[in-house]
């Protein structure tokens, strides 16, 4: 099992990569420094995997490259590598495919392992509702000493008991194996999981792993399309373009995640962060509303529809009360006056087309994160904004509006940020535990 | 309203879908001038200044100076008691539906005789549509106002003008409704307006405010949405779906996602984690309670959470919300403050306003009035021409959330003078008048409220009586009886309609009712001859003081203002026993005192304090006539100036029960003066002066008095406030904290209230309370 590539995780794996010839160097700090010299010190390359453990092994080798190698080879879990967020409406998993697997390697694989394996990366779609994001894929990844693909799989939470069923009838239990898990459901489904397909859950809080998810992808992803971007001329529809968003040095940050509902965190280190507060009008109300309101299922459907509709049409604007601009208090005649407003008048609520609220649902709940948004980025002092979550998936209107909403009302301020991987950091960060949780 | 006794009784009392006659709505339209105009949404807000013409009982001397000796002028009474008219301003605002728009403006129309108006103030959405149609009925010219700057002057007039204006809503407490007291200084603050859309603003002064932000879900997303949603297509409606309504099946709550709580984040499992979040399937059928309620909360609770976010930002504590969303609905302020309490943890409370509805009508109108200069007066809200605050818990009676028919009315009377503080309140902002908060006591709200019934025929029978010369005196004290009757029956159901229920309030209530059918001085006769009475008495009081020792005089000068205070026709036990027999006397009145140690019995401090050097300056509250002014209070006051002390005599500026009025206690002045050297030195040197205090109440609130009495108290160095008998200082002062040496002395005169206190009928209250050195140096 001797292999090469070991590299690290964590912040420093660009570099790490860089020094893939260079030899081995690992999970630590370079240059070996004692370990009384808290890696967590300042340099902010600690390594995800960094615990006692490994400092003590360290002490007693006399190579530190070399020592940290063997140690890891011990401590890295055993396959399958998952890491899984249940959240109110979405379950994301991330699975970690080792591409460098040996013949010697293949031959041990258990059955059990193989089959997974190959039921995983060879379709896209599982059943009916789960979807490989195959766009996400980060092939040539290297975690843990192992080169791979990390692929981004998600499915509704309501189709767990099937997903149950299959890790049981695929006889996941047999592998031994910790089930990383954070989001709501690892707590509410932990029971489901041990009676079910006889798997023991590692539970992880969500925001802690959403800030190590949205960190490590940041830091891996070097080539293809840029990890975080924002919008360039927000105001100007017509050459309002995504440009890339160097995050390398990303504190203080405000970082907005919105799935069923929203969570705001204002993040001043790797490991020093806050809630600030949340809202319930979040994704699971778009979409919730717009089930109710337009008869349609799935959040595809309803934002399809958002996009072919006219939300002026349900909203009263200013200008449709004051006939223009509210001067007085600087309201442009454009801005939004009353979400829904023109829906109080029968003849306006029987003129208006199932597209039309379903673009000014979208309108109203994006505008109204945004709102809050900027107010806790006020109140926090602070500039930079990072979205992310499953709402803005495939919802470049959102995101553009997000962007919109924030330069405009803050004039100029606020910059919006988003990263490609949306709705899958907090899943990647519970990933990210599986080598501390032997 | 209108309707005889009886039969608007209990239930019906809440009801009041019947069409009012227009003439009780659209009251004084003969002299009415200024108008102002608020159309919103479906409430239109009429606003006007009219002139009343009242009956008052003036008091003049006669002219004595031919004579010496007044005293022996047997049969002549001591002064002339006129009823002359007087012109006093009162702004009237009422509230209809846009309905009845038309019909009213033909009404006023057809009232108005007053040429000089030509332009009406407009304000709201629906000025604009309905502009054409004011101008055309009424001839006047709409002359259209910002209204937001209506909203805020409206909302500084309120909170200055009228006490207990604002409250906390608690939906599960004793009382739904918790009144803020006047503070000195209203600002800063934020207005959060919830109409169709939110406009949060930030007032700072009379004339500047900044909208800070605001957002577009407001009522308009909560009409606009709910109507799409349910089919329900009213506003109300829309509210009482709600709140029947179970959230928990649409919204995605924490415990749907974690199984439980999210213990780390301190995050309850209840807490609603995505709204609507149950809801996005297909194939389930939601109940249409069910989302107007999800829909409730959505919209409150991101309300609530902005409002914060700002209140934060701007480091601002009071939050007052109006708009039509907030508007008396029990349910949306019962969601919005269960908002800012979760999003605050109660650092910023949530505040109401009870003439929320008026502000932008309030506001037009002053904008049109500012040549007569509204702001330079104070002004008192009427008890007998307003409706009060509406609305309970719409579970209670569902109909009554159905306003039509429902015309609503503020009226306010201007004030003679400007009321201010006492400067000698310790801590103004934290000063609550009343002892006893009946809207929180329903113990106490049952005693009290069953008393002014009870009192009630009494009462009556006293107004006729004073004006035995005029025949319809009976047609009218009838109608008081039923308007005062119909008052009481309404506060039982609602304690909360003008603020909270006091026996102040039940008094004053009482007192405005009376004037509204022009019996201004009911007592005035009595009053008369009960001070002239008194007088005799004087001289032979004083020798006798005279004749004892100190200790014993000192002893004496306070029981004899104990005794004076026994006699009250403001309280029933007494005025039982002065009606049936009139030749009770000051003798007698002192037997029925407690003995000592009295209930409340500081005497020994008082006397120990008498030794030391004279107070520099007191400032005496007055209560009744006859016996009390003159052989309780005057013979004190006396030896007060006997010993250097300076004396303000503070009595009340119009008349109300039996206590001495400004004017009556001039005349009783000048001729104990003429008898008495020693006040007629202390009146010349000015070391003796008279004051009014501003109130036409038997009880006496500090933080609204006469400027000129604040002035004269400042200027003396005033270091002594006596305060005399149940109204002034046991229903109301009897926990004020002053920051000179005070006396409180009365004779609880009502068996209910001294048992209590714990004790019996006629027990003393004496209390003389001295601030502690640390308050005494601010």
């Amino acid at each position: 099992m001797e292999l090469n590539g070991y590299h690290c995780a964590g912040e420093g794996c660009a570099e790490a990569e860089d020094e893939d010839t260079a030899g081995p160097e690992l999970l630590l700090p370079a240059g070996g420094e004692p370990p009384c010299s808290s890696a967590a010190a300042g340099s902010g390359e600690k390594a995800m995997a960094d615990g006692p453990a490994h400092r003590e092994r360290r002490i007693s080798n006399s190579t530190p490259a070399r020592q940290r190698l063997d140690s890891l080879k011990k401590s890295r879990p055993p396959f399958p590598w998952f890491g899984m967020d249940i959240g109110g409406t979405l379950v994301k998993l991330v699975y970690f495919e080792p591409k460098d697997i040996t013949a010697e390697e293949e031959q041990e694989e258990v059955e059990s392992l193989k089959s997974i394996r190959h039921y995983l990366t060879s379709h896209t779609a599982y059943g009916k509702t789960g979807i490989r994001d195959v766009h996400l894929e980060l092939p040539d990844l290297i975690l843990w000493g192992r080169k791979g693909s990390l692929h981004f799989i998600r499915f509704p939470t309501q189709e767990l008991p099937a997903f149950l069923q299959m890790g049981r009838d695929k006889h996941f239990s047999s592998l031994h194996t910790t089930l990383c898990a954070t989001g709501g459901g690892a707590y509410k489904f932990e029971a489901d999981f041990r009676t079910m397909a006889d798997l023991q859950l590692l539970k992880l809080d969500e925001l802690d792993c959403l800030i190590k998810g949205v960190l490590y992808i940041d830091s891996v992803v070097a080539r293809g399309p840029p990890e975080c971007y924002y919008y360039e001329n927000p105001t100007h529809p017509e050459n309002c373009q995504q440009k890339a968003y160097n995050l390398e040095n990303p504190y203080p940050l405000l970082l907005v995640n919105i799935g069923s509902g929203v969570s705001i965190l204002a993040v001043y280190s790797k490991d020093n962060y806050k809630r600030v507060t949340g809202t319930s009008l979040g994704g699971g109300t778009f979409l919730g509303l717009c089930c109710l309101l337009t008869g349609c299922s799935t959040f595809e459907e309803a934002l399809e529809m958002a996009s072919r509709g006219e939300s002026t049409r349900v909203d009263k604007l200013v200008r449709d009360i004051y006939g223009g601009d509210y001067e007085r208090f600087g309201l442009p005649g454009w801005a939004v006056a009353s979400s829904f407003g023109n829906m109080m008048c029968k003849e306006k609520r029987d003129s208006v087309s199932k597209e039309d609220l379903a673009r000014a649902t979208l309108v109203t709940i994006t505008n109204n994160i945004g709102s809050i948004t900027r107010m806790c980025a006020l109140n926090e002092n602070i500039e930079r904004v990072v979205f992310v979550g499953n709402f803005l998936r495939v919802n470049t209107l959102s995101m553009k509006l997000l962007a919109y909403a924030l330069d405009y009302w803050s004039k100029g301020q606020l910059k919006a940020l988003f990263l490609r991987h949306e709705g899958y950091f907090g899943a990647v960060g519970a990933l990210l535990e599986l080598l501390n949780s032997s | 309203m209108a309707t005889p006794g009886g039969t608007n009784r209990a239930s019906h009392s809440l009801d009041k879908s019947i069409t009012l006659p227009p003439d009780e709505i659209f009251r004084n339209l003969e002299n009415a001038k200024r108008f102002a105009i608020d159309i919103g949404g479906s409430l239109t807000k009429l606003a006007y200044y009219s002139t009343v013409q009242h009956k008052v009982a003036k008091v003049r001397s006669f002219d004595h100076t031919a004579k010496a000796g007044v005293q022996e002028a047997d049969g002549e009474p001591l002064y002339e008691i006129s009823v002359q008219e007087e012109i006093t301003a009162r702004l009237h605002f009422i509230k209809f539906e846009n309905t009845y728009i038309e019909t009213c403006l033909d009404f006023i129309k057809d009232h108005l005789v007053n040429t000089e108006t030509k332009v009406i103030k407009a304000t709201g959405g629906g000025a604009y549509k309905f502009k054409d149609l004011i101008e055309k009925k009424l001839k006047l010219k709409v002359d259209k106002e910002d209204e937001m700057s209506c909203l805020i002057k409206g909302c500084n007039f309120v909170l200055k003008n009228i006490p207990h204006e604002a409250f906390v809503y608690a939906k599960h407490a004793d009382s739904e409704f918790r009144f803020q007291n006047t503070r000195p200084d209203i600002f800063p603050y934020l207005l959060v307006n919830i109409g169709s859309g939110v406009s949060i603003v930030k007032v700072e002064s009379e004339d500047k405010f900044e909208r800070i932000g605001g957002s577009s879900i407001g009522g308009g997303t909560f009409w606009g949405l709910g109507a799409l949603l349910t089919k329900t297509k009213r506003f109300d409606e829309l509210l009482q779906l709600a709140s029947k309504g179970q959230h928990t099946n649409v919204d995605m709550l924490v415990k749907d996602i974690y199984g439980g709580a999210y213990g780390s984040l301190g995050l309850t499992g209840d807490l609603i984690a995505s709204s609507f979040g149950k809801s996005a399937t297909a194939d389930k059928e939601f109940s249409q309670e069910d989302m107007a309620k999800s829909l409730l909360h959505m919209i409150s609770n991101d309300i609530g959470q902005l409002a914060c976010l700002y209140a934060r930002l701007h480091n601002l504590n009071r939050v007052y919300f109006g708009g039509f969303f907030i508007r008396g609905h029990p349910v949306t302020m019962h969601t919005i403050t269960y908002s800012i309490n979760f999003f605050t943890k109660g650092e910023v409370q949530a505040l109401f306003l009870r003439h929320e509805g008026y502000l932008g009508a309030i506001g037009a109108f002053l904008k049109g009035a500012e040549e007569d200069n509204p702001n330079q007066y104070s002004w008192g809200e009427n008890y007998a021409g307003s409706s009060g605050l509406m609305s309970v818990s719409p579970d209670l009676n569902p109909m009554q959330r159905a306003r039509s028919g429902t015309f609503d009315m503020l009226e306010m009377d201007r004030l003679e003078r400007q009321l201010v503080n006492l400067p000698l309140l310790q801590d103004p902002s934290s000063y609550i008048p009343d002892t006893v908060d009946l809207t929180e006591d329903a113990l106490a709200r049952e005693y009290w409220l069953y008393c002014f019934e009870e009192a009630l025929d009494g009462v009556v029978k006293r107004a006729v009586a004073s004006q035995k010369d005029q025949p319809e005196a009976a047609e009218r004290a009838e109608k008081f009886r039923q308007k005062y009757r119909h008052k009481l029956q309404t506060l039982r159901h609602q304690p909360f309609a003008y603020g909270s229920l006091t026996v102040r309030s039940l008094l004053d209530t009482r007192e405005h009712c009376l004037n509204e059918f022009n019996f201004p001085d009911p007592y005035s006769k009595i009053k008369q001859r009960e001070n002239d009475m008194a007088l005799k008495y004087y001289q032979k009081v004083v020798r006798s003081l005279e004749e004892l020792s100190w200790e014993q005089r000192q002893f004496a000068l306070v029981r004899g203002i104990l005794a004076g205070n026994v006699f009250d026709w403001g309280a029933k036990a007494v005025s039982d026993v002065l009606e049936s027999d009139p030749e009770f006397g000051f003798e007698q009145a002192k037997q029925q005192l407690q003995e000592r140690p009295w209930l409340v019995d500081a005497y020994n401090q008082w006397v120990e304090r008498l030794k030391g050097p004279p107070h520099k300056c007191a400032l005496f509250f007055v209560d009744n006539s006859g016996m009390d002014i003159i052989l309780g209070v005057f013979p004190f006051v006396r030896e007060l100036l006997l010993r250097g002390t300076e004396v303000v005599l503070a009595s009340n500026s119009g008349p109300a029960l039996n206590d001495v009025t400004n004017s009556e206690l001039q005349i009783v002045t000048e001729r104990i003066a003429a008898m008495d050297p020693v006040i007629q030195t202390a009146v010349k040197e000015e070391r003796l002066i008279l004051v009014q205090s501003g109130s036409s109440s038997p009880c006496l609130d500090l933080s609204r008095l006469d400027k000129v009495l604040a002035t004269v108290v400042r200027e003396r160095g005033t270091d002594l406030v006596i305060i005399e008998g149940m109204g002034r200082a046991i229903h109301t002062n009897y926990y004020a904290m002053l920051s000179c040496e005070s006396l409180k002395l009365a004779v609880i005169k009502n068996s209910w209230l001294a048992e209590r206190l714990g004790g019996k009928i006629f027990s003393v209250v004496f209390k003389y309370e001295v601030p502690s050195k640390a308050q005494g140096l601010h």
